[in-house]
């Protein structure tokens, strides 16, 4: 079997890989995927202690974590779609007021 | 090397070219496609590690329902390419060293903290049975509580989009 700690360290760097890509893009779409992609490194940390505890308590978790990220991505891109329309750009740099 | 570690290796050399992929492209879309790899290699690390019914919603939940939201409103914005500016300059000098430092430092960290442990157990085949009544008795308040999260989500969207200005 795979040990844990191998999964443990896959999710660190995926994590570590959606903070990078979170802060080095511009386009604010990639920027929300870059979300996305942290989210599912620690869903993939859930999945792992909830196997490694032989709780299922995890796994759990991580149907409310899919569906906080369905909510998000759901408002979030409603609001890109807003941004894009008045901003005429996706460039997070031209966005630098909240007020639309 | 037994062949649950040989598979593990293969995917998670997947996901990690897939979230780097993300980074690189400068396309949205090509970055949007990165990202499914990268959702559908975290399914079969679930499916390997005895979580079923976690990697089946991965694929439609995450792989297809969102993903395709999220390709919808690039192609409906006819999202370009990104452009470089002077100010993601320093972005690249000050942040990406940063943060693939961080990167490193949570690998390292977690991966000493987790040595000790010992390898995952598969679980027995009524895991999928075991989750549904975990999640019909003792976490039934949280879930009702989504299906209104949801229902705000959905109002929100709606309120957001229909706005005239």
């Amino acid at each position: 079997m795979v040990p844990s700690s191998y999964y443990l360290v896959l999710s660190a760097v995926l994590f570590g890989l959606g903070v990078v890509a979170f802060v080095f893009k511009r386009n604010i779409i990639t920027i929300f995927m870059s979300i996305e992609l942290m989210l599912n490194a620690v869903n993939l940390a859930f999945v792992t202690f909830s196997q490694h505890l032989g709780k299922l308590n995890g796994q759990v978790f991580v149907f409310f974590v899919i569906v906080v990220a369905a909510a998000e991505a759901a408002v979030g891109l409603a609001i890109i779609i807003l941004i894009a329309k008045h901003r005429q750009s996706l460039n997070v740099e031209r966005v630098d007021l909240l007020k639309l | 090397m037994s062949a649950p570690i040989i598979v593990f290796f293969i995917l998670a050399g997947v996901a990690v070219l897939g979230a780097v992929s993300l980074i690189v492209q400068r396309h949205p879309i090509r970055s949007a496609l990165s990202l499914i790899v990268v959702m559908v290699a975290l399914a079969g690390l679930y499916l390997l590690q005895g979580a079923e019914l976690v990697a089946a919603v991965q694929i439609i939940v995450y792989a297809g329902a969102i993903m395709v939201l999220f390709v919808f409103v690039i192609m409906l914005l006819n999202a370009g390419e990104e452009e470089r500016t002077n100010v993601s300059r320093m972005a690249r000098t000050l942040g990406l060293p940063l943060s693939f430092f961080l990167m490193l430092q949570l690998a390292w960290w977690v991966g000493r903290g987790a040595r000790g442990l010992a390898p995952a157990v598969s679980r027995s085949q009524e895991a999928t049975k075991e989750l549904s009544k975990l999640l019909f008795t003792e976490f039934a308040l949280p879930f009702e509580l989504t299906s209104i999260l949801i229902l705000v989500a959905i109002l929100g969207a709606v309120v957001l989009a229909k706005r005239e200005s």
